[in-house]
C-alpha cells in the first residue's frame, strides 16, 4: 500500500502528463504481481465495493472523532476520503500495514454487515498517506489527474508494447490483469481474444475550423447525435456496452445487451425514448440518469427505453472490418442494420446535401433537440482509434446563449475547496421575480473565477451551510447546447451543459434575459 | 463569577475601554497595542503604536517611517494606561510577536495575537501566560491540522533538490517570519549552499540578521544566471510563484511552505508541486493543548476557524465563545 500511496500523492502534485506517465510507468515496472494490477484497476476506476460508502465512512469517522469537529472538518477539506485520511486517529499498535492486494480483496469480501468493521481493521493499520489511498481505492473519485487511458499509456510505455494492443486487451482480462502483465513483460503469449467481446479504440474527430470547408465527394455527412457514445460487442456468448472512455456501462443498459442477435462489433449513438423530456430522441438528461447505474429499474426501462443510432460496423463475425475503408464499412453496415431488432438499433442516416453551402443551410436549420452538429467522415478512411487528421470532422451547432443574474453560489470540490466555483443563476419570470434556470461551475479562466470568488463573497446576503446567496446584480452569459422543459427547476427549463462564457459587468441586471424568451428555445 | 466588561471584542479589533486602547485595530486610531508585523494586524495611520522593538522595526520597514508615537515595550515590560497595565510576553510567532497581557482590577486577560509553541530558530518562544480570559486565535482550529516535525519538511524540501540537479526549487513564502524561517531551518539542517531571494524578501531577511538572526549566504535572483541556480534553493512570496518572474530560474519545482500544505486541496489549488507543511501558527494539538495549558477561566477564539476550537472547548467543559473579527485575511498572511 505504501508504494501506491506515494504514487497516488505525487501524481496529485505533478502537473505534466509526461511525468504522471514516467511516475506511473516506473511504480509498474517495480510493483510485483498482484499489488500493480489493483493499482492499475484503481487508477482507472473500475473498481466498486458495495459495501463501503461515503456516507457510511463518515459514519465510521463519527465513532474515532467528534461527528461535529469531523463534519467541520468535512466542509474545510471538501471530501470525505480526505477527511478520513486526516481525521482518524493514528493506531499504537499499527502492526504490518496492508498490502493493496490484502486491502481489495478485504472490501471485496465485505458485506453491508462487515463492512465497517472491515474498513476500520484496514484504517487502523495505515498512516495517513496509507488511509487516503485506501479511501480512494474504497470510494472512488480519485482527482489525480489521469484518465484510463493516460494510464493504459503509462503501460504500454512502461513495457513498450503499443498501446492499441493494450486498449483492446484490457476489457479481456478482469484485474488484476495477471495475463496483461505476462504478455507485456514477454512472459506469455498475447491473450487470443476470439471469443471475447473486447473494446476498440474509438476513432475521435477533429473540430472543424470556422472557416473550413471540405468537398463533399471526399467526405460523408451524418447528422452529430446528442447522446452517448457507445460500442456494443457480441463474441462468445457474451454482449458489452463500451463508453467513449472505454468503460464497461452494460449494467446499465440491459435492455441492449439482450438485443442484439449478432457477433459484431458497431459504433453509434445510444439515446432513449419516450416521453421524459418531451418525446422523441431528445434525451440526453435521461440517458444521464441511467450512466453510472449498476442495476436499471423497471420504471427507468419503460419511461425511458434506449436505443441506438448505429453509424459504423467493426467486425462482423470473426472479420475485423477496421482496415476497410468507410464506404465499405458502411455498405456492410446498411446490409446487416436489417438484422437487428429495429426498436433497438436504428441506422443514422447520410445527409444528402448536393455541394458544402448546402449542407451548412441544413446544419443552421436543424432543430431537432437531438442533433448536436453534423459529422464529416472521409470515404476512403480506414477506422483508427484515436484523433487522426483530416479523417473526421466534428462541426458543432453554434451554441445557445442567455444572459442570466447570478443568484447562489457555493464552493467547489478538491482543488476548488476554497473558491466559490459553482453558480446558480436565473432570468426574470412575467411578474419580475428572479427564478433560477441552471447551474454551471465551467467556461470561466482562473483569473475569472477568484473575481467570481471575491465577487460572492463581497455581495453575500445569506448563507445556507455551504451556499451563499448573493446580491442579484451580476449578469453572467450564458452558453448552453440545448434547453428543455423539466421539473427540477422553478423555471420549469433545464439547460444542456450550461457554461459561463462571459461576466457581464457592464450590463444592468434587470437587462437580464426573460424566462419567457428562454422557453420560446426549449424543445 | 462575574462578565469581563472592560475588553470589548468589535469587528475591527479589540477594544480596551479603561484604556482607550485598540488592540490589532483595522482601523487607524489613537492609541493602538500591536502584537506583530503582519499586515492585518500591525496596520499604518495610528497616532500612538505601542509595540515590541522588533515590530516597530518591521513596521518602519513596511511602512516607511516609525509612527511618531511609537512606544517601544520589550517582552516581559509594557505601559500602563487608564488603569490598564499591558505586558508583552513572546508570542513565538515570528520576530517579535508578542502576547500582550493586560491588567484591571485584579483581573487577567491575555491576547495572543498569532502564536505557535515549536521551536523556532528565528524568535522567542512562546510563554505560557496564565489568565482569566484567553483570547486565542484558531487559524489552524480543525483537527485535520497537525503539523508534522519541521526537520522532516526540510528534509524533503533537500531531497526534492538533490533529486533533479538541474533544476531548482522555489519556495513560496511570506515575506515576514516564513522566509526567514524556512533558511534557518535549512542552515540548522546542514545547507549552506547560496540561497537565491527575490527582491521583495530581501529587505526583512536585513532586518532579522540585524536582529542577531544569521540567515548564511544569500543572494538575489535578479543578479544571478540562470544556470547558475541549477540545483539550487530559491525563494519568493507566493503570489511571485507562478508569475512570469519565474521565468528566470531553470525550470523551477513550485514548493510552497505554509499550513494550508497539509490539505491536498489547497496544495493543488495553489498549484504546488512540493507542498511543505511549515507553519507560524500552532496547529489544532498545539491550540487545544495552550487552552490547556492556560487554563482559563473563558476562551475568547478569533481568527480562523472558530468553531472548531469552541466546540473542542465544549466537549472539554471549558467556557468559550467565538469572535468574528473582520478584515483577517487568514490565508494571505499565513
Amino acid at each position: 500500500m505504501k508504494a501506491f500511496a506515494t504514487l497516488l500523492d505525487r501524481l496529485i502534485y505533478t502537473r505534466s502528463r509526461n511525468s504522471k506517465l514516467a511516475l506511473i510507468a516506473a511504480y509498474l515496472r517495480e510493483t510485483p504481481d498482484p499489488d500493480r494490477g489493483w493499482a492499475m484497476a484503481a487508477l482507472t476506476e473500475v473498481l466498486n465495493f458495495p459495501a463501503v460508502k461515503a456516507a457510511m465512512a463518515r459514519a465510521l469517522l463519527a465513532t474515532r472523532v467528534d461527528e461535529e469537529l469531523a463534519r467541520l472538518s468535512r466542509q474545510f477539506v471538501g471530501e470525505t476520503a480526505e477527511t478520513i485520511a486526516l481525521l482518524w486517529p493514528d493506531s499504537a499498535e499499527t502492526g504490518q500495514a496492508p498490502s493493496l492486494d490484502e486491502a481489495v480483496a478485504a472490501l471485496r469480501g465485505a458485506t453491508q454487515v462487515t463492512g465497517a468493521a472491515v474498513l476500520t481493521g484496514l484504517l487502523d493499520r495505515l498512516d495517513s498517506d496509507g488511509r487516503y489511498a485506501l479511501m480512494k481505492v474504497a470510494l472512488g473519485g480519485m482527482r489525480h489527474g489521469v484518465s484510463a487511458r493516460l494510464a493504459r499509456q503509462a503501460f504500454a510505455d512502461a513495457f513498450g508494447v503499443p498501446v492499441d494492443d493494450v486498449e483492446e486487451l484490457w476489457h479481456a482480462v478482469p484485474p488484476p490483469f495477471t495475463a496483461l502483465f505476462d504478455w507485456a513483460e514477454g512472459r506469455k503469449p498475447r491473450p487470443d481474444l476470439a471469443a471475447t467481446p473486447f473494446f476498440r479504440p474509438f476513432m475521435l474527430a477533429h473540430p472543424l475550423a470556422d472557416d473550413e470547408t471540405v468537398n463533399l465527394t471526399d467526405y460523408a455527412a451524418e447528422w452529430k447525435w446528442d447522446g452517448i457514445r457507445v460500442q456494443i460487442v457480441r463474441a462468445g456468448g457474451e454482449t458489452r456496452v463500451y463508453s467513449r472512455g472505454g468503460e464497461e456501462i452494460s449494467a446499465a443498459f440491459p435492455e441492449i445487451v439482450a438485443a442484439l442477435p449478432l457477433d459484431c462489433a458497431v459504433d453509434g449513438e445510444l439515446l432513449v425514448r419516450g416521453d421524459v423530456q418531451g418525446g422523441d430522441a431528445a434525451s440526453f438528461n435521461a440517458l444521464q440518469q441511467r450512466l453510472g447505474r449498476k442495476t436499471v429499474s423497471k420504471k427507468m426501462l419503460a419511461e425511458a427505453p434506449a436505443f441506438v443510432r448505429v453509424y459504423d460496423l467493426l467486425a462482423l463475425g470473426p472479420m475485423d472490418l477496421r482496415p476497410q475503408p468507410w464506404t465499405a464499412r458502411r455498405a456492410q453496415l446498411e446490409a446487416v442494420i436489417g438484422r437487428l431488432p429495429a426498436d433497438r438499433f436504428d441506422l443514422s442516416a447520410l445527409i444528402e446535401a448536393t455541394d458544402f453551402a448546402a449542407l451548412a443551410q441544413q446544419r443552421a436549420g436543424a432543430r431537432d433537440a437531438a442533433i448536436e452538429g453534423v459529422m464529416l467522415k472521409r470515404r476512403d478512411a480506414p477506422y483508427i482509434g484515436g484523433r487522426r487528421a483530416g479523417q473526421w470532422y466534428k462541426w458543432k451547432r453554434d451554441p445557445l446563449t442567455a444572459d442570466c443574474v447570478m443568484m447562489y453560489a457555493q464552493r467547489g470540490n478538491g482543488k476548488r475547496a476554497s473558491y466559490y466555483s459553482d453558480y446558480t443563476f436565473g432570468c426574470w419570470s412575467d411578474t419580475g421575480e428572479l427564478l433560477p434556470v441552471g447551474k454551471a461551475y465551467s467556461g470561466f479562466t482562473d483569473e475569472e473565477l477568484k473575481w467570481l470568488d471575491r465577487f460572492v463573497r463581497q455581495n453575500t446576503v445569506q448563507r445556507f451551510g455551504p451556499v451563499r446567496e448573493v446580491e442579484k446584480t451580476l449578469v453572467l452569459e450564458v452558453a448552453f447546447d440545448s434547453i428543455h422543459t423539466s421539473k427540477r427547476h422553478k423555471s420549469g427549463l433545464a439547460m444542456r451543459f450550461p457554461r459561463i462564457v462571459r461576466i457581464r459587468k457592464d450590463k444592468p441586471a434587470e437587462e437580464a434575459d426573460r424566462v419567457a424568451a428562454l422557453r420560446q428555445q426549449a424543445s | 463569577m462575574t462578565e469581563i466588561d472592560w475588553i470589548i471584542p468589535h469587528p475591527d479589533g479589540i477594544y480596551v475601554v479603561p484604556a482607550d486602547v485598540w488592540i490589532d485595530p483595522s482601523r487607524p486610531r489613537p492609541h493602538a497595542a500591536v502584537t506583530h508585523g503582519h499586515a492585518d494586524h500591525a496596520r499604518s495611520g495610528h497616532k500612538t503604536v505601542y509595540a515590541t522593538p522588533e515590530t516597530l522595526a518591521i513596521m518602519g520597514l513596511r511602512y516607511g517611517v516609525q509612527p511618531d508615537g511609537a512606544v517601544a515595550c520589550k517582552y516581559g515590560a509594557g505601559f500602563e494606561r487608564g488603569g490598564v497595565q499591558f505586558t508583552f510576553h513572546p508570542a513565538g510567532h515570528v520576530l517579535g510577536s508578542a502576547q500582550i497581557a493586560m491588567e484591571f482590577r485584579g483581573e487577567r486577560v491575555v491576547v495572543t495575537g498569532d502564536f505557535k509553541r515549536r521551536a523556532d530558530p528565528t524568535c522567542a518562544s512562546f510563554e505560557v501566560v496564565p489568565c482569566d480570559v484567553f483570547i486565542t486565535e484558531a487559524t489552524f482550529g480543525l483537527p485535520v491540522f497537525r503539523h508534522p516535525p519541521t526537520g522532516q519538511e526540510i528534509a524533503k524540501l533537500i531531497a526534492a533538490v538533490r533529486a533533479e540537479p538541474g533544476r531548482c526549487v522555489l519556495v513560496g513564502a511570506y515575506a515576514l517570519g516564513k522566509a526567514q524561517r524556512v533558511i534557518a531551518e535549512l542552515r540548522a539542517a546542514g545547507w549552506h549552499d547560496p540561497l537565491y531571494l527575490h527582491g521583495a524578501l530581501e529587505p526583512m531577511c536585513r532586518l532579522y540578521e540585524a536582529h542577531g538572526v544569521p540567515l548564511g549566504d544569500l543572494r538575489s535572483v535578479a543578479n544571478t544566471p540562470k544556470e547558475e541556480m541549477a540545483g539550487a534553493i530559491a525563494m519568493c512570496p507566493p503570489s511571485a510563484l507562478t508569475d512570469r518572474w519565474s521565468r528566470r530560474l531553470p525550470d523551477p519545482i513550485t514548493a510552497m511552505a505554509s499550513g494550508w500544505m497539509r490539505v491536498r486541496g489547497r496544495a493543488r489549488a495553489r498549484q504546488v508541486e512540493l507542498p511543505l507543511v511549515i507553519s507560524d501558527h500552532a496547529d489544532w494539538d498545539e491550540l487545544t493543548r495552550t487552552i490547556t495549558d492556560v487554563n482559563a477561566r473563558e476562551n475568547w477564539i478569533t481568527h480562523g476557524s472558530e468553531d472548531g476550537l469552541v466546540r473542542w472547548c465544549e466537549l472539554h467543559q471549558r467556557r468559550a465563545k467565538a469572535l468574528h473579527l473582520v478584515g483577517r485575511e487568514v490565508e494571505e498572511v499565513e
